[in-house]
């Protein structure tokens, strides 16, 4: 990913934070679905959803970030995406609004920014009020190893 | 097909069909060169291929289809017999035309494949028939196969003694012809006793035979008007189709569970019983018999041992048994592969088998079956076997394993190397023995759709190679069974029974050897694996009540602790996402009634991964013992017995038939020798630690007597033990010369030198039934 050139971007919450996937990669957007977890696989997956008869692999978009655990009580929402080998689901606190941004508000990643996070994040659109980091979706969704 | 229009496309479709049956009808030929009906077909086939292509105007298939004909027609006529020479140049006719067809189907036109050289063989092949070579060529009996149904009247013998003879009666009337009746004449000069019309009649009977087969066979014609061609590619479509309905049948029944609605139960209800049929069905238009790969084996055999000069017998049964579509494709290269390989490496020439007292021709017997829902190949055959020795120098010769690692290997690991990864050369690994032509791809075929490969040999005598496939891919039955919360599918390919152990057994019915989980199922030590266990969850192994699920890898038994167990039911195969890949304990998954999704699990990888069955070839080099081993060695499954005073001794877990506990107060005397009852019978008791003077042994009095039951030559012998310790699987070093008796080998056991019984000796010469002094004298 290079900077992104796309002007819409669906914007999601990970703990503090504000992060957008470009409209064009995300299929669609679903609330919370049973999930079967898979034993010994990498940390990130979560588990497996039924997609209306497809099983898709849902990643944890929090343990892949390294932020801290979601409560328990808290249910993630699954941002569906499509890649290269296929679709996935990435989960995430809630779902915002699909902003439009203007790409002179375009900045590299900010320096408060560290770790795993520094890697998968291109840049940061500074809107009113917040920063929307923009998530390198290829990247996240290639899983680090296991520890 | 680039511009052939529809016309040609069904020539060149039937002419194909036609083609594969004339090979088969050529080599049928060959074996029963009288056999009319084969002639008859194969002249069809070449007169069809004559007639349309000379109708497309193909006119360099044309003339070789027409020297062909003659050829043919020639034979068919009784005015030449078949031998090699016209079998095979009518065999490379086959291929030529083939070829030819192959050029029209790419182009439309029919290419400049040179035929001239065929087509003067062929017809070299017809002169010798104007010399008439063969008997008299009224004294063949005329099959005609145009002709109609003679009348059933025709042949009524009529006993008239004056007037005309009752052969020009017949011919008079048309009901017999002057060759007929010449015939018979002759057959009367030849001694036949029976009159001239009762030897007529034998000959319209003959006819009335053969018109019957006629009618038989366009009745069957009539059959294949009922059926129609159709794509693959929908079959497979229908498939993933019927494969969804599935799930969703299997929602909706669980829906009903929970619904009071009659009328929806009863819709329900049909849903299923519909959807199971139409899945039986858009499986079985999938299905095709084996013989379909088959039939092109004969000639495949028939070429390559006529190439390496050797006769070669084949046999096949089973042809008829069906196995989805996918998976004929899938296998048609590997069974090629090792019907090739049975011939070239197999069997030997006609000398070499005369020498060792063997018909000259190899017997090469393909059979198919299916058994357990599987489908199972074997190709066998009766030639020198494979020698295990020469495997494991060629495969260090080849670099594919190092001496010390190869000395290591038993007799099973290494034939396997036959289909190692570079090992496979087309070099022969000795005259006698030697496959492998890709044998890696072979497995690597039959591994990638769910199927087995393994291999039987035994010197001198010959090889059978053994492959396992599943019926079908998509849809399978399964078991379903949770635990740590979360349902698991296991196919039930896999599956061999339920063991459900309540209360007091659940809480003594696994026992820990040495650590390792086993439990006495019939008297024979299961290995346990705890699923929990192995899905990281804890164990979950002391409750109240344990369901084990008996379970086969890899020719191995073990049982796997699950916390419910379901039901049963038929699972859609879904892959995983290829985060999972290395998720090497499952299989796939699949959507389960209520809309979630289930994990499949993958019961080779959890065998593997609990280490209850080795993993391959990688396992046993891996393990690095001491360098020493390079006296001749096998790797054998141990049971460990301790013998009090801290001293152990090994025995070969084939020699033991159960494990069991007896109080020592129901152990009696008989004949001067400890005994108890046991199953009915009188089990004769030997302290092992006696026989083997190291003395002590004896437990406690109130301490059970830990026996370890041996049974050979149809007798059981039990072996008083200290303790049962562990099981082990380990490399033995076999005894040399300087053995000593009792003693099978010895090997490195956690560290120790431990001395593997020879149990058999050590029964014969303690033998309890005889009347050794030695023995009495111990007690």
């Amino acid at each position: 990913m290079t900077t992104p050139t796309a002007k819409q971007f669906c914007t999601f919450q990970l703990a503090h934070l504000t992060f957008g996937i470009e409209v064009d990669r995300v299929q669609e957007v679903i609330r919370t679905l049973p999930m079967t977890v898979v034993p010994l696989a990498n940390d990130v997956v979560r588990g497996l959803i039924n997609l209306r008869g497809q099983i898709v692999t849902a990643l944890d978009l929090r343990r892949r970030l390294s932020l801290e655990p979601r409560a328990d009580d808290e249910q993630p929402m699954n941002i569906v995406v499509r890649t290269s080998t296929g679709e996935l689901s990435l989960l995430v606190d809630a779902i915002g609004d699909v902003v439009d941004v203007d790409e002179a508000t375009f900045e590299g990643p900010p320096e408060t920014l560290d770790g795993v996070a520094r890697e998968l994040i291109v840049g940061a659109y500074k809107l009113e009020g917040k920063l929307l980091l923009v998530l390198d979706t290829d990247r996240a969704v290639q899983l680090p190893a296991m520890a | 097909m680039s511009e052939v229009d529809e016309i040609v496309g069904e020539f060149l479709v039937e002419s194909y069909e036609n083609l594969d049956q004339f090979d088969d009808d050529l080599l049928v030929l060959e074996r029963d060169p009288g056999d009319l009906e084969v002639i008859g077909s194969i002249f069809r086939t070449i007169h069809t291929v004559k007639g349309t292509s000379g109708f497309f105007g193909f006119d360099h298939l044309e003339s070789l289809a027409h020297v062909a004909e003659n050829l043919l027609g020639r034979v068919r006529d009784g005015e030449l017999a078949v031998n090699e020479s016209i079998t095979s140049a009518l065999l490379a006719t086959g291929d030529t035309i083939r070829r030819m067809l192959a050029v029209i189907e790419r182009t439309g036109e029919e290419g400049d494949e040179d035929v001239s050289e065929l087509v003067a063989l062929l017809a070299a092949l017809v002169e010798p028939a104007e010399t008439p070579s063969v008997d008299d060529p009224v004294s063949m009996n005329e099959p005609d196969l145009s002709d109609g149904e003679p009348d059933p009247g025709a042949g009524e013998p009529t006993p008239v003694e004056d007037g005309p003879r009752i052969g020009e009666l017949l011919v008079a009337r048309g009901t017999a012809d002057v060759e007929d009746v010449e015939l018979a004449a002759r057959e009367q000069e030849f001694g036949d006793e029976r009159r001239l019309g009762e030897i007529l009649v034998g000959q319209m009977e003959d006819e009335v035979e053969e018109a019957l087969g006629q009618q038989q066979r366009e009745s069957q014609r009539g059959l294949s008007d009922t059926k129609i061609r159709v794509d693959v590619g929908l079959l497979d479509e229908l498939m993933n189709l019927v494969g969804e309905l599935v799930l969703a049948r299997n929602q909706i029944v669980q829906l009903v569970g929970d619904e009071q609605d009659s009328q929806f139960a009863g819709a329900s209800q049909r849903l299923n019983l519909i959807t199971t049929e139409l899945q039986e069905g858009v499986m079985k238009t999938r299905m095709q018999p084996i013989g379909n790969v088959w039939n092109k084996l004969p000639r495949v055999v028939r070429d390559l041992s006529l190439n390496c000069g050797k006769q070669v017998d084949l046999h096949m049964v089973g042809q008829e048994t069906e196995l989805d579509k996918t998976i004929i494709e899938a296998i048609k290269d590997p069974l090629t592969h090792l019907v090739r390989n049975a011939v070239d490496h197999g069997i030997e020439d006609p000398e070499t088998r005369a020498a060792a007292g063997k018909a000259e021709a190899g017997k090469l017997v393909l059979r198919a079956f299916h058994e357990g829902g599987q489908v199972n190949i074997e190709i066998a055959d009766d030639g020198g076997g494979i020698d295990a020795a020469a495997i494991r120098a060629k495969a260090v010769d080849k670099g594919v394993i190092t001496p010390e690692q190869a000395a290591k290997l038993g007799e099973r690991e290494a034939l396997h190397l036959i289909f190692a990864p570079g090992f496979s050369t087309a070099e022969q690994v000795t005259n006698v023995s030697g496959r492998g032509v890709g044998m890696d791809v072979v497995r690597t075929n039959i591994e990638r759709i769910g199927g087995t490969v393994d291999v039987v040999t035994e010197l001198g005598v010959g090889t059978t190679f053994k492959v396992k496939i599943p019926l079908t891919l998509a849809i399978v039955p399964a078991l379903v069974i949770a635990t740590a919360g979360n349902r698991y599918a296991i196919p039930q390919l896999s599956l061999i029974e339920l063991v459900r152990l309540e209360g007091e057994s659940a809480r003594e019915g696994i026992e820990l050897v040495h650590g390792a989980p086993v439990h006495r199922l019939r008297g024979r030590l299961l290995p346990i694996v705890d699923l929990a266990e192995e899905l990281g969850s804890g164990s979950t192994i002391d409750r109240d009540v344990i369901n084990i699920v008996v379970l086969h890898a890899d020719g191995q038994h073990f049982g796997l602790i699950v916390d419910e167990i379901h039901d049963t039911q038929e699972i859609v195969v879904k892959p995983l996402g290829s985060h999972l890949k290395d998720a090497s304990l499952f299989a796939g998954a699949t959507i389960m009634g209520d809309g979630n999704v289930a994990l499949i699990l993958d019961v080779l990888g959890t065998a593997q991964r609990a280490r209850v069955v080795a993993e391959g070839r990688e396992r046993a080099v891996v393990e690095d013992e001491s360098a020493e081993a390079l006296a001749d060695s096998e790797r054998r499954t141990l049971l460990l017995v301790g013998l009090g005073d801290d001293r152990r001794a090994a025995i070969a877990l084939s020699e033991v038939e159960r494990l069991e506990e007896f109080s020592q107060d129901a152990v009696e005397w008989a004949g001067g020798r400890e005994v108890v009852q046991y199953r009915d019978d009188i089990l004769s008791l030997l302290r092992l630690a006696t026989v083997l003077g190291i003395g002590g042994g004896f437990a406690e009095p109130d301490e059970p007597l830990n026996v370890v039951v041996h049974g050979s030559h149809g007798r059981s012998v039990g072996l008083v033990v200290g303790q049962i310790l562990d099981i082990v699987e380990q490399e033995v070093t076999l005894s040399g010369e300087d053995a000593r008796p009792g003693l099978l080998g010895s090997a490195v056991v956690q560290g120790r030198v431990t001395d593997v019984l020879d149990v058999d000796a050590l029964v014969a010469a303690n033998d309890p039934a005889g009347t050794s002094g030695s023995y009495a004298g111990a007690f």
